[in-house]
C-alpha cells in the first residue's frame, strides 16, 4: 500500500509539472495574442503618421493660392511673393497644434463572425489620425469577443491602469449596455463609433457619451418608411434576442406598424433552419431582418438555400459590403437603408474612400465610415482644445460642437448626443470601376431625422 | 402541419449532429472513465481543417475526409501524450488538464487560421432543396446529415454489440482489469476508442460547418450541450446517447418554434416573442432537470454499484 501511495506521489508530481508547462504555455500563448494587438495599432500610426502627413493639404493648397497672387499683385517679383503667400494662408486653416497626443482606448469585436466590423472601425480610426498627420495616436486595442463582462475588465483596466483620455470602439449593444457606464461615470468621454442602444439615448443619457453613428432605431426606421411605401401589408421581423435587435424591430414598427411576427434568435446563431420554417408558415409580403456580420451572411445563405423567394429588406448592417460579397449576385438589386454609402458625393468622403482602399485594398463598410468619423469628431475636439484632451469640460463642449466634415456630408448633434441626419434607400450593384459588390445611394428617405428618445434625455443644447 | 414537419426535420438535424459529438462523449467517459472537455476542441479542429482543405482545394469530400483524420490525430496525440497519464487520476485533474487543452486550442486556432472566420460550403449536388412534402422543399444538405447520423449509430452500434473489439469494450467498461488479465491490450484498445470518438467529433464539425462561421471555440457550445446529452440518456450508454441527442434537438426546436406562441396567449406579441427565445434557449436544460429528477442515472445509465 505504501509503495503504492509512493508511487502516486511521484506521478503526481509529473502531472503538475506537466500542468504547470501546459499552463504556462497557455498564459504565454494569451499574453502573445494581446501583445500583437496592443503593439500593431500604435506601431503603425507611429510609422504612417510622417508620411501621410504632407500629402493632403499642401498638395491642395499650392494650386489655389498661385491664382490670385498674379492678378493682386502684377507688378511684384514673383518669387518671394510665392514663397510667403502659402505659408499664412496655411496657417490659419491648421492652428499650430502640431505634436498633440492623445491616448484612446479602443474595446471593440475582432474576434467572432463579427471581426470585420471591429477591423473596420479600428483601421479607419486609425487612417482618419494618419490623414490628418498632426497627432500622436496612443491607440490601445482589445478584442471584447462580445462579451460584455469581459468587456468590463478591459474597460477598467484602460481607465484604471493605461488611464487613457477617451474611449471608443465598441461593436455590440449588449457589451456597450455594460462598458458605457463603467467609462462616462468615471468622467472619461465615451465615442460611439457604432452601438448606440435606446436607453443611452433617453433617460440614462450622459454628458460624457457622444454617438458618432446613429441612435440603433434610426436604421431600421428608415427600412420601416420605405417598406410601409411599398405597399407591403404583412411583415414577419427577424433579430438576434439583445438590446440592439429589440431596438431594429421596435425602429422598423415606429414607421411600418405592427408586424405578422417577431422572430428572435440567440445572438451569434449561425443556424436560422428554424427561424426560416416560422417564416415559411407565417408567409408574409415581405421580411424585415437585422442581422449584422457573420449572422447575416449564414442568414441570407441560408435564406436563399431554403427555396424561400418571399422579398428581404433590413438596415445596412444586413446589407455590408463583406455581407453581399459572401452571398454573392443574388445580393444584387437588394434595398437597404443607410446614413451613408462609399460612392455618397463629397470631398471628405472621396478623400476616406480613397485613401481606404488603398491602404487596406477593400471598399470601406459603413462600420469603417463611422469609425472615421468618430475619429475626426475627436480630432475636432483636440483641435478645438489646443490639442490636449485632458481639459474634460473644454472637450465635451467642442464635441457636441462637432465641427468636422463627416464622410455623410453633414453631422449635427441633438441635445442627446445623437446625430441628427439623412437616412437614404441603398442598392446592391455592382462596382463599376473596381468589380465588387457594394452599395449605392438610389433615394433619400427621411431627412434631418432625430431619434424618438432625445425628449427624455435630460441634457440640454 | 409543414411549419410541425419542417421544425421536427430541423431537430433530428441538429440532435444527429449533437449524436456525433456526444456518442464519442459519453464512449469515453462511460468506458475509459475519462471527463473530456477538450472533446469540443475536436469538433473544431475538423471544422477547420476541413474548412482548409475545402477553401484550398473546392472538395467536399475531401475536407470531408480531411477533418475526420485531423480531429482523429488530434485526438490520438491527445490520448498519447496527456490522457493516457490521467487515467488512474481523479476526475478533478482530468478536468483540469483537459480545460487547459481547450484554451490552448483555441489559441492555437486563432494563431493558425487567424481571427477572421471561414466557412465551408455544402456540396453542389446536395446544394438544393427536396420536396418533402407538396409545398415543403427541404435542404438536401440536412436530409444527408441526418442520414449521416443514422449511418453513424449504425457503424457504432454494430461495432460495439457485433464485433470482438466491441465486446472488448463493453467488458472493458465494467472489467477493465479481467479483461487485461485474458491478453487485451487495454492501452491500445483506449487509444482507439478515443481516436474513433475524436475522429466523430471531427465528423460533427465538418458536417455542422456549412451552417457554423467556423471560429476559434465553435466546439464549446457543442461540448456543452453534449455533457446535457450523456447526462440526460446515461453516462456511456450509446443508446441513451442517440435517445438523449434527439430529445434534445426536438426539445430545443420545437421550444424556439411554440413557445413564444405559447406565451402570446398571455402577454403582448412583442413581449411573447422575447421572453420566448430567452426560454427556449434554456429548454434543453428543463428537459435535463426534468429527467434526472425522474431517472437520477439518466435514461440508459448504470445503476451506481
Amino acid at each position: 500500500m505504501g509503495g503504492t501511495t509512493n508511487l502516486r506521489r511521484t506521478r503526481s508530481w509529473w502531472l503538475w509539472r506537466a500542468v504547470a508547462i501546459v499552463a504556462t504555455f497557455g498564459i504565454l500563448a494569451a499574453a502573445c495574442g494581446d501583445d500583437d494587438t496592443d503593439d500593431a495599432a500604435p506601431a503603425e500610426t507611429a510609422e504612417a503618421a510622417p508620411e501621410a502627413a504632407p500629402e493632403p493639404e499642401p498638395a491642395a493648397e499650392p494650386e489655389a493660392a498661385p491664382e490670385p497672387e498674379p492678378v493682386e499683385e502684377p507688378e511684384a517679383a514673383p518669387e518671394p511673393a510665392e514663397e510667403t503667400e502659402p505659408e499664412p494662408a496655411a496657417e490659419p486653416e491648421e492652428p499650430a497644434v502640431v505634436g498633440g497626443q492623445v491616448k484612446v482606448g479602443m474595446i471593440t469585436t475582432l474576434s467572432t463572425g463579427a471581426a470585420y466590423l471591429g477591423e473596420g472601425i479600428r483601421d479607419a480610426f486609425i487612417l482618419a489620425f494618419e490623414l490628418d498627420g498632426r497627432y500622436e495616436l496612443d491607440l490601445i486595442v482589445e478584442d471584447d469577443g462580445r462579451d460584455p463582462a469581459f468587456a468590463q475588465q478591459l474597460a477598467d483596466r484602460m481607465l484604471t491602469r493605461d488611464e487613457v483620455d477617451v474611449m471608443t470602439g465598441i461593436v455590440f449593444s449588449n457589451v456597450a449596455g455594460a462598458v458605457v457606464p463603467q467609462v462616462v461615470n468615471a468622467g472619461t468621454i465615451y465615442i460611439s463609433p457604432n452601438a448606440a442602444p435606446s436607453p443611452f439615448a433617453g433617460a440614462q443619457c450622459h454628458e460624457n457619451y457622444f454617438v458618432a453613428s446613429w441612435q440603433n432605431d434610426n436604421q431600421a426606421e428608415a427600412m420601416g418608411v420605405y417598406v410601409a411605401d411599398q405597399g407591403y401589408e404583412s411583415v414577419v421581423a427577424l433579430a438576434p434576442n439583445y438590446q440592439a435587435g429589440h431596438d431594429l424591430v421596435a425602429g422598423f414598427k415606429r414607421f411600418f406598424g405592427e408586424v405578422d411576427e417577431e422572430i428572435y434568435t440567440e445572438l451569434g446563431a449561425t443556424d436560422y433552419a428554424q427561424a426560416i420554417a416560422q417564416i415559411r408558415e407565417a408567409n408574409p409580403e415581405a421580411v424585415y431582418f437585422f442581422y449584422p456580420g457573420g449572422m447575416g451572411i449564414a442568414f441570407v445563405q441560408q435564406y436563399i438555400a431554403s427555396g424561400l423567394e418571399i422579398p428581404i429588406f433590413g438596415p445596412m448592417s444586413s446589407f455590408d459590403e463583406v455581407i453581399v460579397d459572401a452571398i454573392g449576385d443574388v445580393s444584387l438589386g437588394l434595398f437597404n437603408s443607410s446614413f451613408w454609402a462609399p460612392d455618397m458625393d463629397n470631398e471628405a468622403n472621396r478623400v476616406f474612400v480613397e485613401a481606404y482602399r488603398e491602404k487596406y485594398g477593400t471598399t470601406p463598410t459603413a462600420y469603417a465610415a463611422q469609425g472615421y468619423d468618430a475619429a475626426l469628431l475627436l480630432i475636432s475636439a483636440l483641435d478645438a482644445n489646443g490639442g490636449s484632451a485632458s481639459d474634460t469640460a473644454g472637450m465635451r463642449e467642442a464635441l457636441k460642437a462637432a465641427d468636422f466634415d463627416s464622410v455623410r456630408g453633414k453631422f449635427r448633434f441633438n441635445t442627446n448626443n445623437h446625430p441628427i441626419q439623412d437616412w437614404y434607400l441603398l442598392e446592391v450593384i455592382r462596382d463599376p470601376v473596381h468589380g465588387d459588390l457594394t452599395n449605392t445611394i438610389v433615394a433619400t428617405i427621411l431627412e434631418d431625422h432625430e431619434d424618438a428618445y432625445a425628449s427624455d434625455c435630460s441634457l440640454t443644447g | 402541419m409543414n411549419l410541425f414537419i419542417e421544425q421536427t426535420l430541423n431537430g433530428l438535424q441538429l440532435g444527429f449532429t449533437l449524436l456525433m459529438v456526444s456518442a464519442g462523449l459519453t464512449l469515453i467517459f462511460g468506458i475509459m472513465n475519462i471527463i473530456n472537455l477538450a472533446h469540443g476542441s475536436l469538433f473544431m479542429v475538423g471544422a477547420f481543417v476541413a474548412a482548409d482543405v475545402g477553401g484550398r482545394t473546392g472538395n467536399y469530400l475531401l475536407a470531408l475526409l480531411a477533418g475526420i483524420a485531423g480531429a482523429a490525430v488530434a485526438g490520438l496525440i491527445v490520448e498519447l501524450g496527456l490522457i493516457r497519464r490521467l487515467y488512474h487520476r481523479d476526475h478533478l485533474y482530468q478536468v483540469l488538464a483537459t480545460f487547459a487543452l481547450v484554451l490552448i486550442a483555441n489559441q492555437a486556432v486563432q494563431m493558425i487560421w487567424g481571427l477572421t472566420p471561414r466557412s465551408v460550403s455544402a456540396p453542389a449536388f446536395l446544394d438544393r432543396t427536396v420536396p418533402v412534402l407538396p409545398g415543403l422543399p427541404y435542404p438536401a444538405y440536412r436530409l444527408a446529415i441526418i442520414a449521416t447520423g443514422i449511418a453513424v449509430i449504425v457503424f457504432l452500434h454494430l461495432l460495439v454489440e457485433r464485433t470482438r473489439v466491441g465486446m472488448w469494450i463493453r467488458a472493458g467498461r465494467t472489467h477493465r482489469e479481467l479483461v487485461g488479465a485474458f491478453g487485451v491490450n487495454v492501452r491500445l484498445l483506449y487509444t482507439l476508442v478515443f481516436a474513433v470518438g475524436a475522429g466523430l467529433a471531427g465528423l460533427a464539425g465538418v458536417v455542422a460547418a456549412p451552417f457554423l462561421s467556423v471560429e476559434s471555440g465553435i466546439g464549446d457550445h457543442f461540448l456543452i450541450l453534449s455533457f446535457v446529452v450523456i447526462v440526460v440518456g446515461g453516462i456511456g450508454s450509446l443508446k441513451g446517447a442517440l435517445y438523449g441527442s434527439l430529445m434534445l434537438g426536438l426539445a430545443d426546436t420545437w421550444a424556439r418554434t411554440y413557445l413564444p406562441d405559447l406565451f402570446g396567449q398571455f402577454v403582448d406579441p412583442s413581449t411573447a416573442a422575447t421572453a420566448g427565445a430567452s426560454v427556449a434557449s434554456a429548454s434543453i436544460y428543463l428537459v435535463m432537470v426534468v429527467v434526472l429528477v425522474v431517472k437520477p442515472n439518466g435514461l440508459f445509465g448504470l445503476a451506481d454499484e
